[in-house]
């Protein structure tokens, strides 16, 4: 049977390192690591041990805590059970079961919002993965390497390098206020042994250098290595410095601002398959700019009406595609994507093409609109194909068919009948972005209550987990939620009603290799992956 | 040389090799640029064996001070012990070629170029060449496209073998899954091309040629047509049709705008290097296509090379194909829906009149010149304006003059101050064109009204045209028609008219001369020196500092003395300091020979000074130290008088 309980546990939460004032103190929660590696416990069947290994630091035991565990733990099997015979969704293989591996960000309740999590992106490789933040901060976690005597077990990330990378400004031409949340970051494809990433605010996009270094220069003339100054009379002989190794020391330093040419909010950037230019889109323009030149970039888009009470809609996401330089696209909150070719003109405010899908005029409501928006765009690996979010659906679009969709998932239908109550909480506005998995076979998206769903295209199943800290036993196999929908709750349903809509997952990534996920809650960022057997 | 002359000279080199870790970009930078000088004092030995290793190493630094690196090692050849041990450059310059910053890395490869020819053939095999070719194989992609431009400096020195070698190395990068290393290999193409001989151009480049010309991504393609022009220049004509002109076509059709934009881009050196056969045939109906192009981007590129693609058509038949084939594109450019394409015409059209001669002008372009000067564009109509003088050879610039005035009236009146201040830099080229007369009669009240601009800019540029303008028309048209005027402004209840009758002063006494000056000038400056207003007291300062060297010494020591002293204890602190800086300037210069060798000498002058003794207080460098002449007759105790003699010249040499 080979459930958790019964392999070995591998590397895996300790209490220690929730303790606040290891990191949180000094810079934030957001990058306190809740995981450690190198603790490993023979652990048979051991659930109340290693749970309180890895809750109780923060809260102290409760009984009732243990024996939910217990129930959970039986559960899981059945769960699991469920879950191979619905073929659960995964890189393509059927039967991919999705377990914890890490949690980071601080175990409390009170969540600064500074450290509510932005932004969540892997690197081409996968080796590291970047977060932005709403204090303008961007931390990098990279993955150790698999270890040699736990084959079973995928490099775990851990803190690589934190920044902050936005300060909080103030424009006073206009008054306004300029966040220093960190909107988008992007990685650009590895040009040399160091990384590069693009992040953004509302405003001002920065590239950043991530390099490592290993040796300091040791050996002064005309003072000792201590900073004292030696008389200059005793110099008889030059010295020339010599590298020594060091411990290895990661630098994040500013390689480039592009500022001062979005007037209004940066909602995307994406970087060109040319490998020199990169677009940034507001709600109404896209900019294209040289990766190496800051002070001009070229306007491709510009959607902003002459009189500004015409407006109508806005600008979304824009993404280039993988692998044809010349070709955009740029969703609205009309629910419609463009598709620019930049080979025909120079300037792309005429669209190539236009996907839009007819409105079911059942469905019409005041509402229509609204979440009709889309929040996201993502191209498929492949290039053939495309991803939009709206409020209640993510929908494929393959790029040689304008007309409809090829394939709509639900992520959330239960709440249709809710968007009254979601339009006066605001959470009908709220952004969620959806990402692909490696070869394009399921895709992810996040919801309400700390719920995401993913959907397998191939076997056109789709399955909702939950990110909490309940699951957070290292490699514990998430046991996917439902939920109920009007009639009768079955015993293991969720009602609508007790949803929490404050905890949402906007945010989510998969590694573009392997099945690994990583999932941001408010604060905290989830890491899961597939069992390894 | 190395520490042999003790500890002075040790001293200041040590400095330096610290400076190299210092904490300050600036320093280490300073540092960097003296690289040579730490080189030297280290001796080839320990440059070779301790400095060298240390640069390679050094490649976290910014990228301004990598940059300088990159260069410095270009010119170290001597400094590491000649040709014998130039390969010693290599691995700092090999790091330096896979940095990010493309000017780093372009500077790199520059200087391994650079010594690359100083390598002995059998060095060039055994060091350069590995060098190169681990680059072209290196994980990275910025080390893939450093390799690119290295190629075409070893490949004529190495043996056969090695050769086939590059070939095979240059052939792999050119189909490289990044497109930059394919965009590095695009660029060096034409020039790779060069130096292989003729069989592998037709044999390894044209395919490679065609392929990058037909690359998915037009970021590359539109490399490929740079490389076009070098290829074509290096094939016999009879090969050009089969191995060039197919893949030329296609560009020139590309789908891509960017690609047909570079065709238009590079139209003339295209034109050059295909041959007049190939152009009439081929060339023609395609520049017309570019001129006709759907984006405005492709097509006011085109009209760049309008004049260009024109002069160089083969001339037994220019003028049919320039009147029956580019002609009606042009017109139709005239009205184009873009200004930039308008613009870019305009800047060339008026070079068409020498190629098709007096006739053509006037019954073909004549029209165009004309309807271009009422443009709604500005640009489009300073650019015209501001190529008269190709017209004016062919049929007089009084066949415009009509439409030209109205034109220069309307720019020299735009709302915008960039417009009015494009315009006033072509009027001395104007009224050189149109002559006295017509200047007179229609152009001197612009150029007065700019005096007034509520721009200072404006008002600036205005003061120089008048220079300019006295420079052409001589000083005694000044003294009828500028001067009065100028010096009306001196009455002007605007304080800031009246300081322009102070620039225009400092800015006309040279060119109207003594006479001018002392009688016309000179009253209403030192008439000035009682404003009320303080600005226009320190003005009047300087311009009598400024105006001094063309008085005669009569009027400096009766009239302008008197007038700076008072200036010199006005109750405002800046007026008192010009007036000084005045008094100390005349006093100099009307110093004699003798007595500016004591001043000088009584003066605790630093080393760099003493040196540079013959400087006049305009290019002493060290402004702050010897030239204060008030400081220096305070010191030497001496109290200098102000009846010397003038020198004859206006800067006295000692």
């Amino acid at each position: 049977m080979g459930g958790p309980e019964n392999t070995r546990i591998g590397k895996f939460a300790t209490g220690a390192l929730y303790s606040s004032q290891m990191k949180a103190g000094s810079y934030g929660a957001h990058v306190t690591d809740v995981t450690e590696s190198g603790d490993t416990v023979e652990s048979n069947l051991l659930p109340a041990t290693s749970f309180s290994m890895t809750g109780l630091a923060v809260e102290p035991p409760r009984p009732t805590r243990v024996s939910s565990t217990a129930t959970v733990q039986g559960l899981n099997l059945l769960q699991r059970a469920q879950s191979i015979s619905m073929a659960g969704p995964g890189g393509g293989s059927s039967d991919v079961q999705w377990c914890f591996s890490q949690v980071k960000g601080a175990m409390d309740d009170d969540v600064a919002e500074a450290d509510i999590i932005s932004t969540v992106e892997f690197n081409h490789t996968g080796e590291l993965l970047a977060t932005g933040d709403k204090g303008g901060r961007v931390v990098i976690f990279q993955q150790e390497p698999e270890s040699k005597n736990q084959p079973q077990c995928r490099g775990e990330y851990n803190v690589y390098s934190t920044f902050q990378s936005h300060e909080p400004e103030f424009d006073y031409l206009k008054s306004l206020e300029i966040e220093e949340k960190i909107n988008k970051i992007r990685w650009l494809p590895q040009k040399n042994a160091a990384q590069f990433l693009l992040s953004t605010n509302d405003k001002t996009i920065k590239l950043w250098k991530i390099s490592e270094r290993d040796k300091r220069p040791e050996g002064y003339n005309l003072k000792e290595e201590d900073g004292r100054y030696r008389d200059p009379n005793t110099v008889t002989t030059l010295r020339v410095p010599v590298l020594r190794p060091m411990d290895l020391m990661v630098e994040a330093s500013p390689r480039r601002v592009f500022a001062n040419a979005h007037t209004y909010h940066i909602n995307s950037i994406s970087v060109n398959s040319d490998h020199e230019t990169y677009l940034s889109a507001d709600d109404l323009r896209i900019n294209l700019w040289h990766l190496e030149i800051t002070d001009r970039s070229f306007n491709i888009v510009d959607i902003k009406p002459a009189n500004m009470e015409e407006l109508t809609e806005v600008i979304t996401a824009a993404e280039f595609h993988p692998d044809q330089c010349n070709t955009f696209v740029y969703s609205s909150s009309k629910g419609t994507i463009r598709l620019c070719d930049m080979r025909a003109s120079a300037l792309c405010d005429q669209h190539t093409k236009m996907f839009e899908e007819p409105e079911d005029p059942n469905n019409r409501s005041f509402f229509s609109e609204i979440i009709s928006s889309i929040s996201d765009v993502k191209f498929s690996h492949s290039g053939r194909y495309m991803m939009t979010r709206d409020y209640l659906s993510v929908k494929i679009w393959d790029l040689n068919m304008e007309t409809r969709p090829v394939e709509t998932y639900q992520v959330h239908e239960y709440l249709r009948s809710k968007l009254c109550s979601l339009y006066e909480n605001d959470c009908i506005f709220d952004k969620f972005e959806c990402c692909w998995n490696g070869n394009d076979s399921v895709v992810m998206t996040g919801s309400y209550n700390n719920f995401f769903r993913m959907f397998d295209r191939d076997y056109r199943q789709d399955v909702t987990f939950e990110a909490s800290r309940e699951n957070s036993k290292p490699r514990s196999v998430l046991k996917p939620r439902k939920i109920s929908t009007g009639g009768k709750r079955k015993k293991d349903e969720i009602s609508v009603d007790s949803l929490d809509f404050n905890k949402k997952i906007l945010h989510t990534a998969w590694h573009p290799l392997d099945n690994i996920i990583a999932v941001a809650t408010t604060n905290n960022l989830y890491i899961f992956q597939d069992k390894l057997n | 040389m190395a520490g042999a002359d003790g500890d002075d000279s040790l001293y200041p080199i040590a400095v330096l090799i610290d400076e190299l870790r210092n904490e300050d970009v600036q320093l280490r930078l300073n540092s960097i640029k003296k690289l040579s000088t730490i080189a030297l004092a280290l001796g080839v030995e320990r440059t070779r064996t301790e400095l060298l290793p240390f640069l390679t190493d050094t490649i976290y630094d910014e990228d301004e001070v990598l940059l300088a690196l990159a260069e410095q090692l270009g010119n170290f050849t001597m400094l590491v012990g000649g040709p014998e041990y130039v390969h010693c450059l290599l691995p700092p310059l090999e790091s330096l070629a896979t940095v990010e910053e493309t000017v780093v890395r372009d500077k790199a490869v520059e200087s391994l170029r650079k010594i690359s020819q100083e390598h002995s053939p059998v060095d060039l095999e055994v060091h350069f060449e590995p060098l190169v070719k681990r680059l072209a194989s290196g994980d990275w992609f910025t080390s893939r496209t450093s390799a690119c431009g290295l190629f075409s400096v070893c490949y004529p020195r190495v043996s056969s073998t090695v050769k086939a070698e590059i070939r095979q190395h240059f052939r792999t990068l050119c189909s490289d899954d990044t497109p930059m290393v394919r965009r590095a290999a695009a660029s060096k193409l034409g020039e790779f091309a060069k130096v292989l001989e003729l069989e592998y151009v037709k044999t390894d480049i044209i395919p490679l040629f065609t392929a990058l010309a037909s690359d998915e991504q037009d970021s590359v393609r539109l490399l490929a047509v740079e490389a076009c022009v070098s290829i074509a220049t290096l094939l016999p004509q009879e090969d050009l049709e089969t191995l060039v002109m197919p893949t030329l076509r296609q560009a020139a059709e590309d789908k891509s705008w960017r690609v047909r934009y570079m065709v238009a881009d590079k139209f003339s050196e295209l034109q050059k290097a295909v041959g007049p056969e190939i152009t009439k045939n081929d060339l023609v109906p395609a520049f017309q296509n570019l001129l006709k192009d759907c984006e405005a981007e492709v097509r006011a590129a085109a009209a760049n090379k309008v004049k260009e693609f024109c002069e160089n058509l083969p001339e037994d038949n220019r003028e049919q194909i320039i009147m029956s084939h580019i002609l009606p594109c042009v017109k139709e450019l005239v009205s184009d829906t873009n200004q930039h394409v308008k613009s870019a015409l305009a800047s060339v059209i008026m070079g068409l009149s020498t190629i098709l001669g007096k006739d053509n002008t006037i019954e073909h372009l004549l029209p165009l010149f004309l309807t271009q000067l009422k443009d709604e564009c500005p640009e489009v109509r300073l650019n015209i304006i501001s190529n008269l003088d190709c017209v004016n050879e062919v049929i007089g610039i009084r066949q415009l003059s009509q439409s030209l005035l109205p034109a220069i009236v309307e720019l020299a009146e735009d709302a915008k101050w960039r417009v009015r201040l494009a315009i006033i830099e072509y009027m001395p080229l104007l009224a050189g064109q149109l002559g006295v007369e017509f200047f007179d009669e229609k152009l001197n009240t612009l150029c007065m009204a700019w005096l007034i601009d509520h721009v200072y800019a404006i008002r600036e540029a205005a003061t120089s045209n008048l220079t300019k303008l006295v420079e052409k028309f001589g000083a005694e048209w000044a003294q009828n028609t500028i001067v009065p005027k100028v010096l009306g402004m001196a009455n002007d209840p605007n304080y800031l008219h009246r300081m322009t009758t102070l620039f225009c002063i400092n800015a006309l006494s040279e060119a109207c001369g003594q006479e001018i000056t002392t009688k016309q000038m000179l009253p209403v400056v030192l008439k000035m020196s009682n404003d009320q207003v303080a600005n226009v007291r320190f003005n009047v300062a300087k311009s009598l500092q400024k105006i001094g060297p063309v008085l005669d010494s009569n009027a400096l020591q009766t009239e302008v003395k008197p007038v700076l002293e008072k200036l010199a204890s006005d109750s405002d602190m800046d007026v008192k300091y010009f007036a000084q800086e005045a008094i100390s300037d005349l006093v100099w210069l009307a110093a004699p020979k003798e007595m500016k060798v004591r001043m000088l000498a009584c003066f605790d002058l630093r080393g760099a000074c003493r040196a540079e003794q013959d400087q006049t207080p305009d290019t002493c460098p060290h402004p702050d130290c010897c030239w204060h002449v008030e400081r220096c007759r305070t010191r030497a105790g001496l109290s200098l008088p102000w009846s010397f003699e003038l020198p004859q010249s206006s800067t006295p040499a000692l």
